[in-house]
């Protein structure tokens, strides 16, 4: 009864040898898809960086819009080929005496008059060092370059040093991420007149003028207030008769 | 006649009724059936015409190939570059415009967060202007993903904001609240879309498929921050204006009858580059970054400052924030 049949038995063999075929083809098609698969792959690993890199990316700089230096002052005369001319401070405060009480541009004869001064109480010499007028300096008297100006303004504004140093004050331009890109950011000064440090008024531009806010031309603004029920003025319609 | 049963009717059609004809099966006349017949006909023709008309009137703005693209997320790589490369085609065709339409996916390890200083913004509005521009906003409406409220101090309510404010900037008893997409964990605009139009991507932003979107405005009405915005008319934009880097998901020109949205600015951003309405504020009040790098900028001002989220009741989670100095 268990013996096999000499049919059966070729059966058999020609069964398993469709069954060898099959996965031994599929292996050799599997093989040829990804060869050809990864043929791109080790291109463009050869082209350009590893991909796999997990070794600290190198970030961008972040610039700082500095001052050039100190600043100049305009005479209000022109050159003899009609460029104004501007001078530096030292011109004039190596000779002048300094004035340590001066604390508006109204209180000066000679430039500076119409210096619009708003900044606490601080006095001129607060800030500018009159040891060197080229440059300013701090409250113990160490000598700071305008171009560190805010190591200056930091004294006495921390809060908004320590938010600077995070990213969260001060205008920026240019890439949140440093590994893909370089990013330029604001010095206390760019936004802030250091004499008068309050912003200004500014007019605010045009609102959108849709539904919600202005109504397009010819269309009436919807209030939403009138789709509210006049709860004082029509009486409730369920009282009693 | 009438024990003729079956075969009689047949044959004599008309006369038992007695009605329209002349009663003789090969005069000529027509029967009152075929008179019927020919008026059912003519009307069913005429019926379907007025059916398909909206297809003959439609064709001539869009296109076969637009009206056969696939979801955004069925596209195969090369079946949207092809999308992509009609779609700076029709650009070309409708606005004269050469623009590079880029389609840049979302980075690993990255999720978007934003945050917003409420002591530092002056209202000023500058942040949607930038976003007016760098987001191909129809010119006439001046339309812009973000709407800046005036609001009373002391009061946190948004709906009572006024965003049509035109005085000088600030004003002292006022603060200003620039209000546009919050990036819901939760979003409820995306619940409502009965065609799946829109949806949240992995690093959090909730972008629509302008070619696939329906606009049926279910999602405007859904938003509780007014972020979404209709197209209802074709955007006007002058050739010289039209900001030439765009995204699929993001500002390429919308068309009539769709609704668009804040994506922050996913063709910059996901590129490392900082949001447009960032770099445009003059005070700074706007902090962006990644809020899976405990390192960044917006991780610093969530853990060290007062933060609050407008309208946290709804638990829609959003991924902006607003802060004040303290």
């Amino acid at each position: 009864m268990m013996a096999v049949s000499k049919k059966q038995a070729r059966a058999l063999v020609i069964f398993s040898g469709g069954i060898v075929l099959v996965f031994g083809g599929g292996q050799v098609f599997h093989h040829v898809f990804a060869s050809n698969r990864q043929e791109p792959v080790a291109a463009g690993a050869a082209a350009g960086p590893a991909a796999p890199a997990p070794e600290p990316a190198t970030l961008h700089p972040v610039h700082y819009r500095l001052p050039s230096g100190a600043p100049r002052v305009s005479t209000g005369t022109t050159d003899p080929g009609g460029q104004p001319v501007a001078v530096a401070c030292s011109t004039c405060h190596t000779t002048t005496k300094p004035n340590f009480q001066t604390h508006s541009g109204a209180q000066l004869v000679q430039f500076h008059q119409g210096l619009n001064y708003v900044h606490g109480n601080l006095t001129c010499l607060s800030c500018h060092n009159d040891q060197d007028y080229n440059s300013l300096h701090l409250a113990n008297h160490q000598r700071v370059e305008f171009t560190d100006v805010m190591q200056l303004c930091a004294q006495c504004h921390g809060h908004q040093w320590e938010s600077y140093q995070h990213g969260a004050h001060g205008g920026m331009n240019g890439h949140w991420d440093l590994t893909r890109g370089a990013r330029t950011r604001n010095i206390c000064t760019n936004c802030h007149d250091p004499h008068a440090p309050k912003f200004p008024l500014v007019q605010p531009i045009f609102p959108p003028r849709d539904r919600i806010s202005v109504p397009l031309p010819g269309h009436q603004l919807q209030e939403t207030t009138s789709l509210k029920p006049a709860t004082s003025t029509s009486p409730p319609h369920h009282g009693t008769p | 006649m009438s024990s003729n049963g079956p075969t009689g009717k047949e044959g004599n059609g008309g006369t038992d009724g007695g009605g329209g004809g002349c009663g003789k099966s090969d005069c000529g006349c027509v029967s009152r059936r075929t008179v019927m017949k020919g008026v059912g006909a003519t009307l069913g023709t005429a019926a379907f015409a007025r059916a398909i008309a909206p297809l003959t009137e439609w064709a001539a703005n869009i296109s076969a190939d637009e009206f056969l693209q696939r979801h955004y997320k069925e596209l195969s790589l090369v079946d949207l570059n092809i999308v992509l490369r009609r779609l700076e085609k029709e650009t070309k065709d409708d606005y004269g415009a050469e623009v590079t339409i880029s389609d840049p996916k979302p980075q690993e390890g990255v999720k978007f967060g934003y945050a917003l200083n409420l002591s530092v913004c002056n209202g000023c509005r500058k942040c949607a202007e930038a976003c007016h521009i760098e987001n191909n906003h129809d010119r006439p409406s001046h339309q812009s993903y973000i709407r800046v409220f005036e609001m009373q101090k002391g009061t946190m309510d948004m709906e009572q904001g006024n965003v049509n404010y035109d005085k000088p900037v600030p004003q002292p008893d006022k603060f200003y609240m620039p209000v546009q997409c919050q990036q819901c964990e939760h979003p409820p605009c995306v619940d409502v879309c009965p065609v799946e139009a829109t949806w949240k991507e992995p690093d959090g932003i909730v972008v629509v498929d302008y070619n696939w979107c329906i606009g049926c405005r279910y999602c405007e009405a859904a938003c509780p921050y007014h972020a979404r915005r209709f197209n209802w008319t074709k955007p006007e934009i002058p050739k010289e204006e039209i900001n030439p880097d765009q995204g699929y998901l993001s500002n390429r020109i919308r068309p009539q009858g769709t609704m668009e949205k804040c994506t922050f600015c996913l063709h910059r951003t996901r590129n490392g580059r900082l949001p447009a309405c960032l770099e445009a504020c003059p005070t700074g009040a706007r902090v962006f970054g990644n809020l899976l790098d405990p390192k960044s900028e917006i991780r610093w001002v969530l853990e060290h400052k007062r933060v609050f989220i407008l309208k946290e009741d709804l638990g829609l989670k959003p991924q902006f924030f607003y802060f004040f100095d303290s």
